[in-house]
């Protein structure tokens, strides 16, 4: 299995290597989707010319990376440079992770089918492991290969960075290492406030792990959840006090944390806030922005105890709502989600509207670069035009999440109820939710 | 039928009221023009004063007259030691400040005639000294702790236009910090004073320009200033709230002026670290004390003007304000009028210090496309007035008429002639003026009236010296994404180098990247050996960049700097969002050198537009010079829709909201089939009776 993951890899990097020579390298970081005020590689080759001057990278509001994680990435090293090495840990990472979290899967599989708990018409829905075999390789492909991921490789956006940060978590969390897995969180979380959310399910995933049942009664529970939180608090605590000594201010928390979550910088981007709060009633906005940010973390608890016995599906769904809903998303962002695709492909069969999905997803993504130059280059349309792309973008990204979901719920209700369900007169029945 | 009568009724009622509005006007008026001469009688005694000080001063003028003639006719003056000269200097300074106030005529007398006497050796070294004194005024010698000082400028500029420079300044012996208030103003207007004792101002600076000072064709104006208003204050160093005292300072100053200056705010208020240093006395130079503040887009009109007049002793009543109409002033290339208020030394010694309040009205009259052909100029051409007095308050009170390029006549002919000449070292040029001097009754000959006449002979005026100092500004790049601002620096010295400091405000809305910084000189990277970068906060405080740059000689510098236009709220554009934004000017401040000497003693008497900025050394003089403000457009959202926007997108959050919320709360069944209508209402009596259902 390794030789075709180097050949993906050495594939990768040749097209990466490819674009950063081509002249598409000085177009491409200038894109809005590509890039936000968050992650521009521009911005931390400001921020560090700032430090040279003497002031802080803080004072101005263009710099709004967290320190420490930025300053080594000053570009030492020319020839391979460190986004293209922060995608290829990611593959690498989502690989062994998929990999390992497919074992599980197999294992309990095996498990149940041994205890005879599937109903006996639901044979086509157990997974082989020839199926699952390329599993992994799918992943690893389907974010190498991406042009989402090429994009913001090729723009030297810091989400590749980001990216690897929460593929390393997750990796960490499906091998059983607690302490490496609160410690990455913490990472992520420090980067950008919206991994927080990631919290929940890897504790669950642990606790399942450590056959530890989610009982508020055992303290068993409760000793691990507050080992893992401990732990995690204190790691996101030793990196805060690691930034604050390094400039000795805390200037970098209003201008990360508070640039995340209120919003000043109204550049045009994928994601639903840039014109909302452009065009936003003065006194309304502290409300608005508490509602959109609230949004982004108000999933957590009822999916948590929903899905609450799949807790990397869980991670899938949370990723992807980061993605969609938080401040100041890049296409890069929804490249990590994107990649959990081929984990569910024998979702497959349920999904409802996958091609109609697929569809919009592509003919917006043809859509941004067209608008955006019929609006700022050409001036022959408005900023609607870009604003309506960025709806149906988001329309469709929330559509394939929520089929994603749909068809994850019900081919588990499907395993405990049967997959040809009748109805009390004998004749077929069709599901509904109620 | 009965609204018609109505009607009438209403008309009738209206008619009335109109009547009593114009009858009540009329009285008004009526008033007024009493109030007017009421003034006129008040002026009266101080006229006298006036006078006494002129009949005092006439027979010496005459001499003086004469010896400037004289000093006309010597082609070779005699070179004395320089070290002498300087003695002799030193020596009259002293016998100048040693010499006691009281205003005895005998003394006025002497010091008339020593003062003549240091000019006649300062006359045979002409060669050394460039700088010449028409007639002396008597400033240690006034008794009264204020006087007031006017002169107009004329110069004809090469392009055929014509540049007209009034200064009027005002000098007070007072303390405006002291405890107790100063309550008793005499020359000093006092709506400025009070301001300026309340907020404990040091320094003020005020300009309001129209149009923009085209230096490669004017060569350089006597005072500069950016297009708009600008306005940067020295507060003293006892002030704690310097912020606090900015912001009432300026809704202040924009009350006292009719000017926008209340939209000066943080955004647009900067602390330069080097480029504006105070310009009168005193050694503290924290720029915490400093705030600066530019609106290039600021109109400059009537109301502006009107207000500035006032502050003047005479108003627009007598002396050279009487020109200032503003339908002419107005109709113009480039109008700019200012105030400089700042603290100066009294004497030589500088011992001591007053106040100086300096009010320049600068135009360039475009007198060569209007004049219908004729390249020829009058007073009354341009301003529809002629001077028919002095101001009878001035102390000094003069036209000058620069004539440095026509020594022989041949380019143009400027009657009534004059006696007097005048030698000005102004911005390292050395010139030569004709001096009328209005406290003289002679000046206005028969008439009662002054009409300066200039008419050209030669159809083309000869080659302008080029400035040494020129700068250019402007924004590349297409689109409304980035851009990039490109400053341009020429040194046209043919073998001097010299630093210049380049300020550079650009409001937060522009996001520059200091990292894209490039100086460029002759091809060659030019690395500036200051740079100051305060780096904006978004609609806190705009960007700050001021470095020192070294100019090669003969060359141009390219400063460039990339910038991202940021969208905005939709609130924070302004009504005309399409028309752009406007970046106020870079301001390039240099120390040029010279070719003639510098006169560093900013006490003597010289005319006043030759002394604005102090010069410290003797090779080199100080020069400001600023570049076009930009106006640069930024993406607009469409303002006509936040309802739509509002709902559009609240929608698709609603759309994740649900659909998420559907699949978390329900759970799967099997559809049963929903029974027909008549069944479902058969099972309702059914159950109501208690029977079981079908």
């Amino acid at each position: 299995m390794a030789a075709p993951l180097t050949l993906l890899l050495i594939v990768a990097v040749t097209i990466r290597a490819v674009l950063f020579r081509s002249s598409l390298a000085e177009l491409i970081p200038e894109r809005v989707e590509v890039v936000s005020p968050l992650n521009a590689w521009k911005r931390v080759v400001e921020g560090l010319a700032l430090l040279d001057l003497g002031v802080s990278p803080y004072a101005g509001d263009v710099f709004h990376e967290v320190s420490p994680l930025s300053i080594p990435l000053n570009e030492s090293n020319p020839s391979i440079h460190p986004s293209i090495m922060a995608d290829a840990l990611t593959a690498v990472a989502l690989y062994l992770a998929v990999k390992d979290y497919n074992k599980t899967v197999f294992r309990k599989q095996k498990y149940a089918l041994e205890a005879e708990r599937y109903p006996l018409d639901c044979l086509e829905l157990i997974r082989t492991p020839k199926e699952m075999y390329y599993i992994p390789l799918k992943v690893a492909m389907f974010y190498l290969l991406n042009p989402f991921t090429i994009l913001s490789c090729v723009a030297k956006s810091t989400c590749g960075l980001n990216n690897a940060v929460i593929a390393l978590f997750i990796l960490c969390t499906v091998k059983g290492s607690s302490l490496m897995s609160a410690i990455f969180l913490a990472l992520a979380t420090y980067q950008s406030i919206y991994p927080l959310t990631l919290f929940a399910p890897a504790l669950l995933y642990l606790l399942q792990r450590l056959y530890i049942p989610v009982n508020w009664q055992r303290s068993s529970f409760w000793l691990f959840t507050t080992q893992y939180t401990f732990m995690y608090l204190g790691s996101l605590c030793v990196m805060v006090c690691l930034s604050f000594f390094l400039l000795s201010s805390w200037d970098f928390l209003s201008s990360v944390y508070g640039f995340i979550l209120s919003v000043p910088d109204l550049t045009p981007n994928i994601g639903l806030f840039w014109y909302f709060f452009a065009e936003m009633f003065e006194h309304f906005r502290l409300f608005f922005i508490c509602v959109f940010q609230i949004n982004v973390f108000f999933y957590t608890i009822p999916l948590s105890i929903k899905l609450k016995e799949h807790p990397i599906f869980l991670i899938f769904m949370q990723i992807a709502i980061i993605s969609i809903f938080k401040s100041y998303p890049t296409v890069g962002d929804i490249a990590l989600y994107m990649a959990f695709l081929p984990a569910w492909n024998h979702l497959y069969r349920f999904l409802r509207n996958i091609f109609l999905v697929s569809v919009v997803l592509l003919a917006c993504s043809a859509l941004f670069p067209v608008l955006w130059h019929l609006w700022i280059y050409a001036g022959s349309a408005n900023s609607n035009f870009y604003y309506a792309i960025t709806l149906l973008f988001n329309v469709a990204q929330i559509l394939l999440v929520s089929d994603y979901f749909y068809a994850y719920l019900r081919r588990e209700h499907h395993l405990t109820h049967g997959l040809y369900l009748k109805r009390k007169d004998g004749s077929e029945a069709t599901l509904v939710l109620k | 039928m009965a609204a018609h009568r109505c009607n009438i009724f209403m008309l009738v009622f209206v008619l009335c009221g109109l009547t009593y509005v114009f009858v009540r006007a009329d009285i008004e008026d009526t008033n007024h023009v009493k109030d007017a001469e009421s003034v006129a009688v008040d002026i009266a005694p101080k006229a006298n004063i006036g006078a006494s000080l002129r009949s005092t001063k006439t027979e010496d003028q005459t001499q003086a007259a004469e010896e400037e003639r004289q000093w006309e006719a010597e082609t070779n003056p005699a070179d004395a030691p320089s070290d002498n000269k300087a003695d002799h200097v030193h020596d009259t300074m002293q016998n100048l400040d040693s010499r006691p106030a009281p205003y005895a005529k005998d003394q006025t007398q002497e010091a008339a005639e020593e003062e003549r006497q240091w000019e006649a050796t300062e006359v045979k070294e002409a060669d050394r000294v460039p700088d010449t004194m028409q007639t002396p005024d008597v400033p240690p010698l006034t008794p009264a702790k204020d006087q007031f000082q006017e002169e107009l400028v004329i110069r004809p500029l090469h392009s055929g236009d014509i540049y007209a420079s009034f200064q009027f300044r005002t000098m007070w012996d007072t303390d405006f910090l002291r405890g107790s208030k100063v309550s008793h103003y005499r020359l000093f207007p006092k709506s400025l004073g009070q301001v300026i004792s309340k907020f404990s101002v040091r320094e003020l600076h005020i300009s309001f320009t129209q149009g923009y000072w085209r230096t490669m064709q004017w060569g350089q104006p006597f005072l500069p200033s950016p297009p708009g208003a600008e306005l940067w204050v020295w507060f003293q160093d006892t002030v704690t709230d310097v912020d606090g005292a900015w912001k009432e300072l300026t809704n202040v100053l924009s009350g006292i002026f009719c000017a926008s200056l209340n939209f000066i705010d943080s955004t647009n208020t900067v602390q330069p670290s080097a480029s504006f240093k105070p310009l009168g006395l005193g050694n503290v130079t924290d720029q915490r004390f400093l705030r600066y503040a530019v609106l290039p887009r600021e109109i400059v009109c009537t109301e502006n003007l009107t207000p500035w007049k006032k502050l003047l002793p005479c108003g627009s009543k007598a002396g050279l304000a009487v020109l200032m109409k503003s339908e002419k002033l107005f109709h113009s290339s480039f109008h700019s009028q200012a105030l400089h208020f700042r603290p100066v030394c009294q004497d030589w010694k500088c011992k001591s210090t007053v106040w100086e309040l300096r009010q320049t009205l600068n135009v360039v009259f475009d007198l060569h496309t209007s004049g219908q052909g004729k390249r020829e100029w009058s007073l009354f051409k341009m301003f529809s007035r002629t001077v028919t007095e002095a101001c009878p308050l001035a102390s000094s009170s003069k036209v000058y008429v620069d004539v440095t390029d026509n020594p022989q006549g041949e380019l143009f002919e400027l009657s009534p002639t004059t006696p007097l000449l005048s030698q000005a070292v102004v911005l390292g040029d050395r010139r030569t003026y004709s001096v009328y001097d209005l406290t003289n009754q002679a000046t206005f000959g028969q008439t009662r009236s002054l009409n300066m006449l200039l008419r050209w002979r030669a159809a083309e005026s000869g080659d302008m010296l080029r400035p040494l100092l020129h700068g250019e500004r402007y924004v590349a790049g297409y689109g409304l994404q980035t851009g990039e601002i490109h400053t341009l620096m020429y040194n046209n010295h043919p073998y001097r180098a010299f630093p210049v400091l380049l300020l550079d405000t650009v409001p937060w809305y522009l996001r520059l990247y200091i990292h894209t910084l490039t100086v460029t000189s002759k091809g060659r990277d030019n690395k500036p050996s200051y740079i100051h970068y305060q780096p904006s906060k978004d609609r806190l405080r705009p960007h700050l960049l001021e470095m020192l740059v070294q100019l090669p000689p003969n060359s141009v510098t390219e400063v460039t700097m990339q910038f991202e236009r940021a969208l905005l709220k939709w609130t924070e554009y302004t009504p005309d969002p399409n028309h752009g934004f406007y970046v106020g000017s870079s301001v390039i401040s240099a120390l040029v050198p010279s070719v003639v000497a510098m006169d560093t003693n900013s006490t003597r008497e010289c005319p006043l537009f030759s002394s604005f900025f102090p010069c410290k050394e003797e090779s080199s003089y100080f020069m400001r010079v600023y570049t076009e403000p930009l106006l640069v457009n930024l993406p607009t959202p469409d303002f006509s829709m936040p309802y739509n926007v509002i709902c559009l997108t609240c929608t698709v959050v609603a759309v994740g909201y649900g659909s998420l919320y559907n699949l978390l709360t329900r759970t799967f069944q099997v559809e049963e089939p929903s029974p027909g209508l008549a069944k479902r209402l058969a099972n309702i009596i059914r159950r109501l009776r208690g029977v079981p259902l079908l």
